[in-house]
C-alpha cells in the first residue's frame, strides 16, 4: 500500500467524517470542518479544498460538506 | 545490600492517618501511629536496636532473634521487629542480659560465615559486619569449621549481580523481596536448619530461572551474598545523588551512589513516590549505554548522506545548522523546515526545541514521539474530561477493588506498577485481593501467574477496542447499572442520554458483536457487571488502545464507562492511561504538539498566542503545524525540506519505514541530536552529540503527572547538556537566549503555563515531587484529579461508533500482526541492546500459535518471513498459545528486524497516531534475511563511515 499525499489526504479527511457520522450529518459536518480547522496544517487545508474540486466524487458527503465551509482564509 | 546514608527503620511505616501510641523507649517518651513496631518506634528516636532479618521494605519476619528487647511487665525477651507499640508501655533496648543473649546468636551466624572480610566486596556495607559490632561480639566459641556451605559455588549467571551462598545468612531477606516488593516468587528457601539455603526457581541458575533481574533481593541482602557485579569491581560507592529513571513512564526515582565521579550503582529511592524503593532491571542495572564506545562525543557534518562524516567543532557544526535552515527558509518559504521533541529528554529540553521552533523558525512544526503512542489519549480525555492527562497517582491502585486492564502488559512494559498492582491483586493482611479483568489479544503474564489470575480475560480481535468497550456500555446501561444520580451531577445529562440510547441500539449488544470481536457474550456480560457493580474500579490501559485507527474513540469509549459507573474522583478509580517513555507526559505538557502551547492551548487561541509573543517578543504562527507523517508526505512532495530531531529515531520506531527513509532521503538538512549514530542518522547531515540523563539537570513528568527531578551525577561526555546544545542553535539563529541553569527554563515554563505556576526546582527539592496542576489553587500539586468536577465542567459522553479499520486480512494476507515490548529492551532498544540486557531479549521474535505455525510447516525457532501490504523482513518464530489462532504478535527492539518495514500508512482518524496494532501479514519459511534487510544493513554501515584523519 503506498498512498500518495493526495490519495492520503482525501482517505483522512473521509476517515474523519466517518468517526463523526453517529452524531448526525449536521453536527457531523460542522465537527468535521473543526477538526480540519483545529489540526491541519495551511498546506493540507488549501490541498484538500483543491481536491474537493478535482476529485468531486472522492469525498464522502459529510467530508464534501465539511471541507466546502473551510473559509478560503484558512490555508 | 545496605544503604549507605539512608536509614532502615527497620519495618514498614502505618498510615499516620491512624490513632497515636505513647511509650517510652530506654527512658525516652515517643509517640507513633498504632501498630508500629517496637523497633521502628526506636529508630524513630535514632535508636538501632541490632537486628538481621528486617528491613523497612518488608514485613516482619522474626527469624533472627537478634532484635531482643526486654518490656516492662511481659516475660522473655520479645523480638521488636514483630512486636507492636502498646499505650504505656515501658521499653529497654539494652541491658546485660540482651547483650550476652545477641552475642550468642551473632555467634551462631557467624560460625557459618567466612571471615575474608576485608577482601569482601561488602566490606564497610555489610549488615552483618556492623551487627557483630554492634553486639559487640569478641569470640566464637563454635570454632568455625561447623560451617556447612563455606565453599559453595558462586552463581554469576546473572550479568548484574552474583550469588554466592557461602556468605549467605540464609535471613530470607531476598526470598521476601522477590515475594512482598517484585511480586515474582523465583526464590525459595530450601532444606532446613544448617542445610537451609537459598535457590533460584527449581535449583536453576538466575538467568534461566523464572528471576526477572528486577534487583529487590539484591538491595534487600544484608551481606555480600547477593552483590551487584559493578561494587565488586568499582568498591562501595561512598556519596549518593537522587535522581530518576529515563527509561519508562513509571519515572522511578534512584540514588545514584557514586564513588568520586565514577557511577557504581542505582538504588532505587525509598521515598519516590511513584516506585517506593522499588525498580526493574532497566532503571537499576541498565545504565552502561552511557560510556559505550559506540556513543558519539563529537559534532559531525556532511555534505550529502552518500559522504562518510567529518568531525567538526561545535561552533562549525552549530554554525552549519543555522545557516542551512535559514537557506531552507529563503529558498522553500518559512513553514518548510520543522522539528522532533523527545519524550526521552527532560522538560526543560522539550520546552526549548517546541521554543526554538515556533520563535525561532517562525511555524508551528513540532511534533513529537507520543504522536505515535499517547496523542489519542491527549484528545479523548481533553473531549471527554478536559485534560488530556491520567486521573490518579500510582498509590491510588491500592484502594481499588476492580482492576480493569486493556491494552497494557505492565508486567513487561511498567514493571514497577506492575509490582504494586500485583500487591494489590492478592489478598492481604485478610483483605481479599481486587479482581481482574484483562481485555487484549494476547494471553499476557497477568492473565496467570503465580498467586494472580484474572477474573475475566477477553480476548478480542485487534481492532475491535470500540466494538468491545461499547458493547459493555451496552450492558451497563441495559442491565440498569448505570450510576444515574452521579452522572447528573457530574455530567451532562443530555449528551448521557444520547449516549444511552446509541449504546443500547441491539445491534451494538455483546451477543450481536460476538462473531466480530471474538469475545463469547457471556464473558462479556460477566466483565461489565463486575466492572459496574465491584466496587471501586479503576481503568489502567496502554498502547494496545492508543495505536489504532479508533485509537481517539477506544479513549472516549473508556472514559465513557468510567462516567456511566461514577468511576471518576475517587481514590481507587479513575482512568489511567500506562505511558511508554519516561518523559511522554512531559513532553505533551511542554507544547510539543504542532497544535498547541505548553498546558494544553491551542495555537489559534489569541489570548495565549498574545501571551507568548510578549514574553518572546516575536509574532506568532495562529496556524496548526505539520505532525510527523505530514511533514513526511511534505517532504516527498518537496515543500518540507529541513527537520531537528532530538533524541528520536523516527526512522526506526515510525510506521511504514520505506515512506519514513523516503520523506527523510528527499530532505536537504536533517539534523539529529543523539547519544547514537541511530537509524535516523543514516538519513542525517548534520549529528549533535547529545548526553545521557545522567549527565545533566532537568525534570520529567510521569504517566501520574508527577514532576521529578533530574540531577546532574557526572558532567557530560560529549560536554554539553542537550539543552545548551539548543540554545547554542537557536542563538547562532539570532536568538537572544541567556539561561544559565534549566531551573531558569522551568521558571519560565511556570510563567507561561497556569497548569505549572507553582512549579519551580525549590519546590520540587523540597517536596521531592510535585503532581501537576500545581498553582495557587493546588500549591502542593493534585495527587488525583477531576474529585468534585471535571476540569472542563461537565463531564461529555461522547458517542463512540466502530468503524472497521481498512487494514483487513484476506486470502494473501491472512493473519493480523499485533506489536509491543519486553521488559528488558526498551523502545527501539538504542540504550538498552547497549547493555547486558541482551542476555535476555537478544533477537525480536514472532509469536505464533501452534495451529497457525502447522499449516505452514513452522517449528519453534524457524526462520520465517513476515510480509504485508507494506514490506517484508525476516525473524525467528516462537510457537505459543499466548496469542489466539489468526493473531501473530512480535517486538520492535532491534533495527535488523524493523518490524515497521511491514506496518502500514493507516492511523488513528483524529491525531493520525499510527495503526501499530493492527497489520495483516502472510507468513512461511524462510532461509534467512530479506532483500530489505540486506540492502539496509549495507546502507546503514555505508552511512555510518566517519572519516579517520591521517595521522602525520
Ligand atoms: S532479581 Fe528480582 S525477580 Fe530476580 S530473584 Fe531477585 S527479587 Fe526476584
Ligand atoms: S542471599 Fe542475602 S538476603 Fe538472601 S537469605 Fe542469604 S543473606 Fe539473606
Ligand atoms: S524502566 Fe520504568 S519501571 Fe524500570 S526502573 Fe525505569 S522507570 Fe522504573
Ligand atoms: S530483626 Fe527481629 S527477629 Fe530478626
Amino acid at each position: 500500500m503506498s498512498m500518495t499525499t493526495d490519495d492520503k489526504l482525501v482517505y483522512m479527511v473521509n476517515q474523519i467524517a466517518r468517526n463523526f457520522a453517529a452524531m448526525g450529518q449536521q453536527e457531523a459536518m460542522t465537527a468535521t470542518a473543526d477538526h480540519l480547522l483545529a489540526f491541519w496544517e495551511p498546506r493540507m487545508k488549501l490541498r484538500i479544498r483543491a481536491l474537493a474540486v478535482e476529485r468531486p466524487d472522492a469525498l464522502t458527503p459529510i467530508a464534501a460538506a465539511a471541507v466546502a465551509r473551510l473559509p478560503a482564509s484558512a490555508g | 545490600m545496605a544503604w549507605i546514608g539512608e536509614l532502615d527503620l527497620g519495618t514498614r511505616p502505618m498510615p499516620a492517618t491512624g490513632p497515636m501510641v505513647a511509650l517510652t523507649i530506654d527512658g525516652q517518651s515517643i509517640e507513633v501511629p498504632e501498630g508500629t513496631s517496637i523497633m521502628r518506634a526506636a529508630a524513630l528516636m535514632g535508636t538501632s536496636i541490632p537486628k538481621l532479618c528486617a528491613t523497612d521494605m518488608l514485613e516482619s519476619f522474626g527469624s533472627c532473634r537478634l532484635c531482643l528487647v526486654e518490656i516492662d511487665g511481659r516475660p522473655g525477651y520479645p523480638a521488636s521487629c514483630t512486636t507492636p507499640v502498646a499505650p504505656g508501655m515501658i521499653v529497654r533496648t539494652q541491658t546485660e542480659k540482651l547483650s550476652t543473649l545477641r552475642k550468642g546468636v551473632m555467634e551462631l551466624y557467624i560460625s557459618d560465615h567466612p571471615l575474608d572480610c576485608l577482601t569482601c566486596s561488602a566490606n564497610g556495607d555489610c549488615e552483618l559486619q556492623d551487627q557483630a559490632g554492634a553486639v559487640g561480639l569478641r569470640e566464637v566459641r563454635y570454632g568455625y569449621e561447623g560451617g556447612n556451605h563455606l565453599v559453595a559455588d558462586k552463581d554469576e549467571s546473572n550479568p548484574y549481580f552474583t550469588f554466592d551462598s557461602a556468605k549467605c545468612i540464609v535471613c530470607s531477606r531476598c526470598v521476601r523481596a522477590c515475594d512482598e516488593v517484585q511480586g515474582t516468587i523465583a526464590l525459595t528457601v530450601d532444606g532446613r536448619g544448617f542445610e537451609s539455603h537459598i535457590a533460584a526457581s527449581q535449583d536453576e541458575d538466575f538467568l534461566s530461572s523464572e528471576c526477572v533481574s528486577c534487583g529487590a533481593c539484591v538491595q534487600a541482602c544484608p551481606t555480600s551474598a547477593l552483590i551487584e557485579k559493578s561494587v565488586i569491581e568499582k568498591g562501595t560507592p561512598d556519596r549518593a545523588i537522587v535522581t530518576t529513571c529515563a527509561y519508562c513512564g513509571v519515572g522511578c526515582t534512584f540514588r545514584a551512589e557514586m564513588r568520586g565521579d565514577e557511577l557504581v550503582r542505582m538504588v532505587p529511592w525509598k521515598d519516590g513516590k511513584a516506585n517506593r524503593g522499588h525498580s526493574c532491571v532497566k532503571g537499576r542495572f541498565a545504565w552502561g549505554y552511557a560510556n559505550h564506545r559506540e556513543r558519539i562525543l563529537n559534532p559531525m557534518i556532511r555534505a550529502s548522506v552518500d559522504d562518510p562524516w567529518r568531525e567538526v567543532s561545535w561552533d562549525e557544526a552549530i554554525a552549519h545548522t543555522a545557516s542551512e535552515f535559514r537557506r531552507i527558509q529563503a529558498k522553500y518559504g518559512k513553514r518548510s523546515i520543522g522539528g522532533i521533541t523527545s519524550s526521552r529528554c527532560t522538560n526543560e529540553e522539550t520546552f526549548l526545541v517546541q521554543k526554538l521552533i515556533r520563535q525561532g523558525f517562525g511555524n508551528n512544526n513540532v511534533d513529537t514521539c507520543a504522536r505515535v503512542c499517547h496523542s489519542p489519549t491527549g484528545y479523548g480525555l481533553k473531549t471527554t474530561f478536559g485534560t488530556s492527562a491520567g486521573t490518579q497517582d500510582f498509590d491510588s491502585v491500592m484502594q481499588a477493588d476492580v482492576i480493569l486492564l486493556i491494552g497494557a502488559n505492565p508486567t513487561d512494559a511498567h514493571p514497577v506498577f506492575a509490582s504494586r498492582m500485583k500487591r494489590r491483586l492478592r489478598p492481604q493482611n485478610g483483605k481479599p485481593g481486587a479482581r481482574l479483568i484483562v481485555i487484549d489479544p494476547r494471553s499476557i503474564d497477568l492473565v496467570r501467574s503465580p498467586h494472580v489470575e484474572a477474573q475475566h480475560h477477553l480476548p478480542l480481535k485487534p481492532g475491535t477496542n470500540v466494538a468491545v468497550l461499547t458493547a459493555m456500555a451496552h450492558v451497563i446501561v441495559g442491565e440498569g447499572l448505570a450510576n444515574e444520580a452521579w452522572i447528573r451531577e457530574r455530567c451532562d445529562w443530555d449528551e448521557y442520554q444520547d449516549w444511552a440510547a446509541f449504546v443500547s441500539e441491539p445491534h451494538r449488544s455483546p451477543e450481536a458483536t460476538e462473531a466480530l470481536t471474538g469475545v463469547p457474550a457471556a464473558t462479556l456480560r460477566a466483565a461489565a457487571r463486575l466492572y459496574a457493580t465491584g466496587g471501586n474500579a479503576a481503568i489502567y490501559y496502554g498502547l494496545g488502545v492508543t495505536e489504532h485507527s479508533q485509537g481517539s474513540s477506544t479513549v472516549m469509549a473508556i472514559a465513557n464507562l468510567a462516567m456511566a459507573t461514577g468511576n471518576i474522583g475517587r481514590e481507587g478509580t479513575g482512568v489511567n492511561p500506562l505511558r511508554g517513555q519516561n518523559n511522554v507526559q512531559g513532553a505533551c505538557d511542554m507544547g510539543s504538539f504542532p497544535h498547541e502551547y505548553s498546558g494544553y492551548r491551542h495555537v489559534s487561541d489569541s489570548a495565549t498566542r498574545a501571551l507568548f509573543e510578549t514574553a518572546w517578543g516575536v509574532p506568532l504562527d495562529s496556524e496548526p503545524g505539520l505532525r510527523i507523517p505530514n511533514m513526511l508526505d511534505a517532504a516527498t512532495d518537496g515543500s518540507f525540506m529541513g527537520l531537528f530531531v532530538q533524541g528520536e529515531d523516527i526512522l526506526q520506531s515510525d510506521p511504514n519505514t520505506h515512506h519514513v527513509a523516503a520523506g527523510l532521503a528527499a530532505m536537504e538538512c536533517v539534523v539529529v541530536q543523539d547519544l547514537f549514530l541511530n537509524e535516523t542518522a543514516n538519513y542525517a547531515h548534520v549529528f549533535l552529540p547529545g548526553s545521557t540523563f545522567l549527565e545533566k539537570d532537568g525534570t520529567f513528568t510521569n504517566a501520574e503527572r508527577r514532576i521529578q527531578r533530574v540531577r546532574k551525577v557526572m558532567a557530560p561526555l560529549n560536554g554539553q547538556a542537550d539543552w545548551e546544545i539548543v540554545q547554542l542553535v537557536a542563538r547562532a539563529m539570532g536568538l537572544d537566549w541567556s539561561y544559565t541553569h534549566p531551573s531558569e527554563i522551568m521558571d519560565e515554563i511556570a510563567r507561561l503555563t497556569p497548569s505549572f505556576a507553582g512549579v519551580s526546582y525549590a519546590l520540587l527539592d523540597e517536596q521531592g515531587s510535585v503532581q501537576w496542576p500545581a498553582n495557587e489553587k493546588a500549591p502542593l500539586g493534585t495527587p488525583m484529579m477531576h474529585i468534585d468536577g471535571f476540569a472542563r465542567g461537565k463531564g461529555k459522553f461522547v458517542v463512540t461508533d466502530y468503524v472497521a479499520t481498512d487494514e483487513k486480512t484476506g486470502p494473501r494476507y491472512p493473519l493480523l500482526l499485533t506489536t509491543g515490548r519486553i521488559l528488558s529492551q526498551y523502545n527501539v532498544g538504542a540504550q538498552t541492546r547497549r547493555t547486558d540486557n541482551v542476555a535476555w531479549h537478544p533477537e525480536d521474535l514472532l509469536e505464533i500459535h501452534p495451529l497457525d505455525a502447522e499449516n505452514r510447516g513452522i517449528k519453534d525457532g524457524d526462520w520465517v518471513y513476515l510480509r504485508s501490504r507494506a514490506g517484508e523482513t525476516t525473524l525467528r518464530a516462537a510457537v505459543t498459545e499466548r496469542v489466539a489462532p489468526g493473531v501473530v504478535y512480535t517486538t520492535f527492539h532491534h533495527p535488523t528486524t524493523q518490524a515497521n518495514v511491514i506496518t502500514t500508512d493507516y492511523s488513528d482518524w483524529a491525531t493520525n497516531c499510527p495503526e501499530y496494532k493492527v497489520t495483516a501479514v502472510q507468513i512461511g519459511l524462510s532461509n534467512g534475511p530479506s532483500d530489505w534487510q540486506e540492502d539496509y544493513a549495507e546502507q546503514a554501515r555505508h552511512s555510518r563511515r566517519i572519516l579517520v584523519e591521517a595521522a602525520e
